[in-house]
Formats: C-alpha cells, structure tokens, sequence
C-alpha cells in the first residue's frame, strides 16, 4: 500500500521529463496518418505500394514555399491542397492507368521511376539546396502544455487528423462514391461487372489521398521546416509501414498504427536511441507481418490456387 | 552451329575485349571519361545481374541490395586498410579494433561472405513474405544496417558516420571487368543448372513449383543468398572504385537506380542488364552532361539548362521505357553469338520467339 504514491510520483516524473517526446510523438503519429491513409486506400483498391506517395508530400512542401513567396498565406495554403491534388490526379492518369492490366510488379517499378522523376524534378527546382518552410501565422505560435513548450500545431494536428478522418469515414460509409470504393476493394473485376466506373473511383481515390498528404505537410513543415528532394522518403515509407501495421486497407487501422509509431519512435528518440528510432518502425513491420500479417485492423485474405 | 563452336567464339570475343581495353588504357589518358563509365559501368553490371537473378529468375522482389552493397564495402575496407594507417583513418576510436589486414582477393571473397551470412538471417523472417511485402521488409533491413553503420557506438569497427579511406584500390579499367566478368559467369552458370530451373519455376508459379517437388524455403534462401553474396562483391569494387566508403552512400535511391537497370535491360535477362547497365551509366555520367551547362546558341541562352537538369530528362526517358517499352532492351532472351548468326541468317526465328514469351507474373 504504501509503494502505491511512490509509483504515482515515479510516474508523474517519468512523465514529465518525457512529455515534450510524448507531445511530438502524438503530433508526428498525426502527420504519418495522414499520409497512411493515401497509402492505405491506394493499396486496398489498386494492391499498389504508391512509392510516389512520400513524393508528393514533398512536392506539397515546396510548394508552399514558392507560393507563400509570392502570394499570401489564405491564397497560398488552399492553392497548395489543389495544386497536390491536381499532381496526385495526374500521376494516376499517366503512370498507373497505363499499366492496369499489367501484372503488379510494372506498376510497383512504375511508382518507383515516378517517386526518382518527382525528386530529380525537386532537385532541379531547388538547385539541392534545404529551402526553409514559412512560418504559418497561429499554428506555429509557441504555446504551453502541461509546462512543456511547443507549437500549437502539435496541439492542432491530432484534433485535425481526426475530425478529417470521421469526415473520409463517413464519405465512405454513406455516399455513392464511398460505397463504389468499398465494392472495388473487396473485388475488383465485379465492381467493375457491376456497372461501377472503376478509373473515377481510382482517380477519387488518389484525389482524397493526395489532399490529405498536402494537410499532413503544412503541419509536418510547420516543425521539421527543411524542404530537401528527398525529406519525403522516410515520412513516407513509416507511414506505410503505419498502414500494414493497422491492416492495409483499413483507415481507423492506418491511423491507430500512425499514432502508435510516432509516440514510439520519439520516446525511442527520447532515451538517446535516436539511431535505433528508424530501424525501430521497420523491426516492427517485420514483427507484425509474421505475427499477424493481417495487422491489426485488416481483412483475412484467402490465396485460391 | 555446334555448341562446342558457340563456346569458341564467345571465349575469343572475351579476349578480344579485354585485348581492347588493354590497348585503350596504352593509348588514352587514365583521366579519360571512358574509363570512368567502363569501371563503374562493369560495377554496375554485376550488381544488377545479382538483382535479375532474385528479381528477374526467381521472382522474389527484394529491395534490399544496397544494404548488402553496403555490407561488402565495409567488410572489404575493415580488412584492408593497411595497419599502419589504421590510427589515421580510426583517429576518433583509438585505431580501431582490427588490427590485422588480409589480401585483397580474400577481402573481396569475405565481402561477398558477410553479406551472404546477412542474407541468411534476415531471409529467416522475410522470405515467408510475399511480393510488395517482401520488398518493404528488405527495403527497411537495408535501412535498418545503414543506420546500424554509422551508429558512434560501433565506431571501433565501422569508424561511425567518418569515412572508411585510403585501402588498397585498383588502377586499371580490366580488374572491374575481370572480378565482375568471374562472378557474373557463376551466376550465369548457376541459373544454367538445375537449381537456376528451380528458380525459374518458382517464378512462374510456385504452387506449381512445389507440387513438382521443389523445397520452395530452401530455393528461395538459395536464390537470396547468393544473390546478396554477389551483392556484397560489388559493393566491395564500388568502393575501390570510389576510394572512399561512407555508409550515406548507400540509400534506397541506389537500389532503386539498380532496379532501373535491371527493368530497362529486361527482367530476367543477364545481358540485358550488363548492356543496360553500361547504357545507364553512359547517358548519366557522359552524353547527358550538357544537359547540366548554361549553354548559349550565338547570344541565345538556351532555356531550362542548368544543374540538375540532365537528372529531370533522365528520369523522363526512364518513365517513357517503363510504361511503353515494359519488356525492356532484351525482354528475357540473352545476346548471344548463335542468337545473332540465326538474326542474319533468318533460321529458327520462329523458336525464338516461342522461347522469349512473356513470363513474367
């Protein structure tokens, strides 16, 4: 009885010292769901890994810088969404749907030459040089928490994150356009027997996925403020590991499994493991794809021969 | 043609190139661009032979190959930096530990050794994955022994994120060629036996595959290790030819360029990839270059040219052979002496092309 105030006080402290970890693992897990649900929804209709997805993320990020140079920020910000969308709309058109009949694997190097164009093309725009994000008025005002300092983003995201997605749960769970999406991930070729307009559910698809990539980097750039060609690879590549971790194809499993992985990589940061915190997503990638390959959230797949 | 006569020419086309070479570094500056391409392209080569033998004949999409790249560089630098400069290049971890050097050819094979024994362990877990899964496994492994590498904590062994440097490299344009020529004859002997048809049948289909009796884990740990063995080799030539080791070096970008390589050659074909290789390597480091400079036509500045450029047109042209040329420069034939004698002459065209269906799934 009388260890029970000691472990509260150890707690407490542990807490404490670890807060400023625990705020940016809650903000960063927000961030990578967002991007997750680009992947996930991508994989779960196309069986598609969008390796351009991180890309596009980037891509957001410059720009908003060379917007924001020459316009104001209500100009700038909602020009940076459609600008992506139109990008992720695009990329769809010219690279994937080409290939729809293709076996998987001309698809997958299709994503992968597309993700080396966009950072060749970055590289080219910003002469290789870390451009600085703008400060976005309000959300990047420093603010306290519990006593530990942060921006507000850190607060904002989490809260954004998950209205946005109550919001996709809902366009997806009750209109037309969400139902089609639902029939052609669970089959592909009767969803299209079944009079469903396949390439517009697709194109829907990575126009949602997009929109929200360009949501994650205005609040991923508000703290990690250098935009280089390849800062959207590894934000990328956790945020599918994110994906698998929750169940591909599951939107509440993708942001669970972003939340989860970003408080555990920066509390890993936290303990002076910073070299680990990397390696850390991928073990437990690994880790989840032979325990429960399924993940947490995800639909059991039987192979027919 | 007999076989026997094949074997003949082939053997004097060999010799006929490494006489060429010979004569071409008599004749020309060692500074010369050629080499430059040659070297690296023969680097090149043998990398992405290795990646078409998982990728290509076994049907396994791993995306680890820079990570076992980097396994050789480090394995062949650690043994070979001479003792006496071991203080210079450890100068932050005491000299390091190892405190022994072993002879190049032994270094080389110990690259391709601890790179295989990496293989096998991370194939224990990964290979029960399959496809866009098996690539992300690898992908974070590869990830994962980078940031291992340049971890400080290590540094009595891989000098941290410091450069691993002056260890013993080679001069001449003929020993890339030679060490990758050796290893890419194994491999294209490997695939020629009975464990190479293993191979092949797994990629087509290994239900199949396993119901014809073959021991899929085994073939597949096969197939991934030697692979990764080859792998390892390279990434040792990659870094005499570099002079310098940095585990930085070592991104996903590299095994995405190899990846390139191997598509653009045409999945599951050897020569492919060595003539894509050098391609490859030819437009990126040479005949696009101008692509970099300001250039003026009399007082016209040429527009868009600047630094950085020749990368955009270079990843255009890729994206063009990937959407509209899937089945790369050979598709999955190989070049071969009787291949084009039967060119010339028009016989046996039809067999041809029964044997160069598409069999890729």
């Amino acid at each position: 009885m009388l260890r029970i105030p000691d472990l509260g006080r150890d707690f407490m402290e542990w807490f404490s010292k670890n807060l400023p970890y625990l705020l940016a693992g809650v903000s960063v897990g927000g961030q990578y769901a967002l991007i997750a649900i680009g992947y996930t929804m991508v994989y779960g209709i196309l069986r598609l890994i969008n390796f351009a997805h991180g890309d596009i993320f980037m891509i957001a990020g410059l720009i908003m810088i060379y917007a924001s140079a020459s316009m104001p920020m209500y100009v700038s910000i909602p020009l940076v969404l459609i600008a992506t969308v139109i990008l992720g709309f695009l990329i769809e058109r010219v690279a994937y749907k080409p290939l729809r009949s293709a076996p998987r694997m001309s698809v997958m190097i299709s994503a992968i030459g597309v993700s080396y164009l966009l950072q060749n093309l970055a590289l080219y725009i910003t002469g290789g040089l870390a451009q600085q994000y703008p400060a976005i008025p309000w959300i990047s005002d420093t603010i306290q928490v519990f006593g530990a300092s942060t921006k507000r983003v850190t607060v904002i995201t989490p809260v954004l994150t998950i209205v946005l997605v109550i919001i996709l749960v809902a366009l997806i769970k009750y209109t037309k356009i969400g139902m089609a999406m639902r029939a052609a991930a669970k089959d592909f070729e009767t969803s299209q027997l079944m009079g469903i307009k396949i390439n517009s559910v697709i194109s829907m698809t990575f126009i949602i996925g997009s929109f929200l990539a360009a949501v994650g980097s205005l609040l991923f750039f508000t703290n990690y403020t250098g935009v280089t060609p390849t800062v959207g690879a590894m934000p990328g590549l956790k945020a599918f590991v994110a994906a698998v971790f929750g169940g591909i194809g599951s939107i509440p499993g993708a942001v669970i499994g972003a939340f989860i992985i970003g408080i555990c990589e920066n509390i890993i940061k936290g303990m002076g493991w910073t070299t680990f915190s990397d390696a850390f997503t991928f073990a437990l990638l690994i880790i989840v794809l032979i325990a429960k390959p399924t993940g947490l959230f995800g639909e059991k797949a039987t192979d027919k021969v | 043609m007999t076989k026997k006569k094949a074997a003949v020419i082939n053997v004097a086309l060999i010799a006929a190139l490494l006489i060429a070479l010979y004569i071409m570094e008599q004749i020309l500056p060692p500074t010369a661009m050629v080499f430059t391409v040659l070297k690296k392209g023969a680097i090149y080569a043998l990398v992405a032979v290795s990646m078409n033998l998982l990728n290509g004949f076994t049907g396994l999409f791993s995306l680890g190959q820079a990570g076992f790249m980097l396994l050789g560089a480090y394995t062949y630098g650690i043994l070979t930096i001479p003792v006496e400069q071991r203080e210079f290049v450890y100068q932050y971890f005491d000299g390091g530990i190892v405190k022994f050097t072993v002879p190049v050819v032994v270094a080389l094979i110990a690259a391709g050794a601890v790179a295989a024994v990496f293989a096998y362990l991370i194939g224990l877990p990964v290979l029960r994955l399959k496809s866009d899964y098996l690539a992300i496994a690898t992908l974070g492994f590869a990830e994962i022994i980078r940031a291992v590498f340049q971890w400080d904590k290590l540094g009595p062994l891989t000098n941290g994120s410091n450069l691993l440097r002056s260890y013993p490299t080679f001069q001449s344009v003929l020993y890339p060629f030679i060490v990758s020529g050796i290893c890419i004859a194994i491999i294209v002997m490997l695939i020629n036996s009975t464990y190479g048809r293993a191979f092949k049948a797994i990629r087509d289909d290994e239900v199949a595959a396993e119901a014809m009796g073959i021991n899929l884990a085994h073939h597949k740990r096969m197939a991934f290790i030697i692979s990764s063995f080859f792998a390892g080799v390279s990434g040792a030539l990659l870094a005499m030819y570099q002079t310098t080791i940095q585990a930085s070096m070592f991104k996903s970008a590299m095994t995405y360029e190899i990846l390139l390589i191997v598509v653009i050659g045409g999945i599951g074909s050897v020569t492919g990839s060595c003539i894509s290789s050098f391609l490859f390597i030819i437009f990126s480091e040479w005949i696009l270059r101008f692509l970099d400079n300001d250039t003026y036509i009399g007082s016209f500045h040429v527009p868009l040219l600047r630094s950085g450029f020749r990368k955009v047109v270079f990843s255009v042209i890729i994206m063009v052979i990937v959407l509209f040329f899937r089945k790369g420069i050979m598709g999955t034939r190989e070049f071969s002496v009787q291949g084009i004698c039967n060119f010339f002459t028009g016989k046996s065209r039809k067999k041809k092309a029964v044997k160069g269906g598409d069999s890729n799934d």
